[in-house]
Parts: structure tokens; sequence; C-alpha cells
């Protein structure tokens, strides 16, 4: 069976290296013709995943992300080593809400679960792993 | 390096021009910016993204605490030239919900001034 092409990064918790990440995403999207608008949700999700893993983990080493490039879609999986979280723990962020309360960030999961077309989240204290999933139209 | 590259009064809005990234550091700038115009009395803000084609989340919040200090004095923030991702995030989000965008900075002041 043929294996799908990837592409492995390991990025170190530096400020802004989720663009190292938006960088790659591009440059696979346009090898896949993906369109445009697609290309730009994938980078917008990345970097909120990055951002995530970066500062809600609390991991003090790098993460890794893997591009799984198959036919039909791209599989990204964004991977930490920190303390691990319940996604089903967080509340959906409201705007009203965020407007009269303290607290105006925790937008990205819903950001990425609204951009990309499957997100799953494995969790536990060794780490978390994110997988997210573009689909490619038939026309692409 | 993302920054804030001019700031200028006109027909009564105070636009401020980006370039770059609006991350965490870019959106306190733009904060920082619209609070010395707020002391002075000045309450409506038109934000170019022309030259900003990426934002994250962190960055759009700092753009709600700016609402959020706006709604207090009766101000306004707009936006105008938004990269297609950076409206549908904002869009997401609902933030503009609370901004009005515009296509441009020539239809905002048509509409504003």
């Amino acid at each position: 069976m043929k294996k799908n092409p990837t592409v492995e990064l390991k990025l170190p918790v530096l400020k802004d290296m989720e663009l190292v990440a938006t960088q790659s995403s591009e440059v696979i999207a346009k090898h896949m013709n993906l369109s445009e608008e697609k290309s730009a949700e994938i980078s917008m999700a990345l970097i909120e995943a990055c951002i995530n893993a970066f500062e809600h983990s609390e991991t003090k080493t790098e993460i890794f992300i893997n591009f799984i490039i198959s036919d039909d879609s791209l599989t990204i999986k964004v991977i930490d080593k920190g303390k691990g979280f319940d996604a089903s723990s967080i509340p959906l962020p409201d705007i009203d809400d965020k407007l009269v309360s303290d607290k105006k960030r925790g937008w990205g999961l819903m950001l990425i679960k609204e951009l990309m077309d499957n997100v799953d989240y494995e969790s536990d204290h060794t780490g978390t792993t994110l997988t997210m999933v573009k689909n490619k139209n038939k026309d692409e | 390096m993302s920054k804030v590259i001019n700031t200028e009064s006109k027909d009564g809005l105070i636009i401020i021009y980006t370039d770059g990234y609006l991350n965490k550091d870019l959106g306190e700038e733009i904060q920082k910016i619209a609070y010395e115009h707020i002391e002075n009395g000045e309450l409506n803000f038109l934000l170019d993204l022309k030259q900003s084609n990426i934002v994250n989340s962190i960055g759009a919040s700092i753009l709600i605490e700016i609402i959020e200090k706006l709604q207090d004095v009766n101000g306004n923030l707009y936006l105008c030239n938004l990269a297609p991702i950076i409206e549908k995030t904002f869009n997401i989000m609902g933030l503009t919900k609370y901004c009005k965008t515009f296509k441009s900075q020539s239809e905002a002041i048509e509409e504003l001034s």
C-alpha cells in the first residue's frame, strides 16, 4: 500500500513560531491545489492550534506538527508533551459575554472547529494530539 | 515585525494603519494609541488592515477590549480593508456585530463622515 506523503515540523516554544507552520501549510496547500480560501483557513486554524499548544499545554520544550497529504484531504496533527486538557470542559465563547468579562481570550478551539472539516483531540497528562482535517473538493 | 505604520485624523475619524501579523504585540500597540486618543476625547476609530493579512485570536481579543472601552464612552471602532480570512475570523467570533466593516477606507469615510 502506498504511504501518504508526510511533512514533519518541530517548533521551539518561541514567539511567532506559528508562522513557520503556516508557511509550510501554504506550500502544501499549493502542492495539493487547494483553493486560496481553504489555504487561509488552514493557516488560521494552525495558528490557533500552535498558540494553544505553546501557551495552554505549558510545555517547556518543542511542539511537533505532522502534515499528512492524501488524494482527498490534508490531515494536520499538532502534538505537544504538555499537561493535557479536557476539550469538553472548555465553554464555547460568546462575544456578548466576553465584552463584559475580564477574560477576553479563549477563542482558539471554536475557530479551529469552524475553519476545519474535522477536529479531534486526544489528551492526557503526558500531552495532547490535535488532529484536524481539511477535505479537498472534487474540482480541486 | 508587525507594527502600526501611521495614525491620522480625517473627517472625524482617527485612522490607524497597521502592517503585518495582528498578534498580541500589534494589538497592544493599537490599544495604546486608541486609549491615548480616547483620553483626548477622540472616540471614533477606523482600523485600516490593508497591510495585515493574518491575525490570531489574541490580537482579536485586544480589539474586543478596545470595543468594550469605547462602549463606555459612546465611541466606535470601525474596520476596513480586511483580508477575507480576517473577516471570516471576526465573523466567527461575532466581533463584527460590534464594529462595522468596510471594503475600503474611502467607503468607510463616505458613510461615516
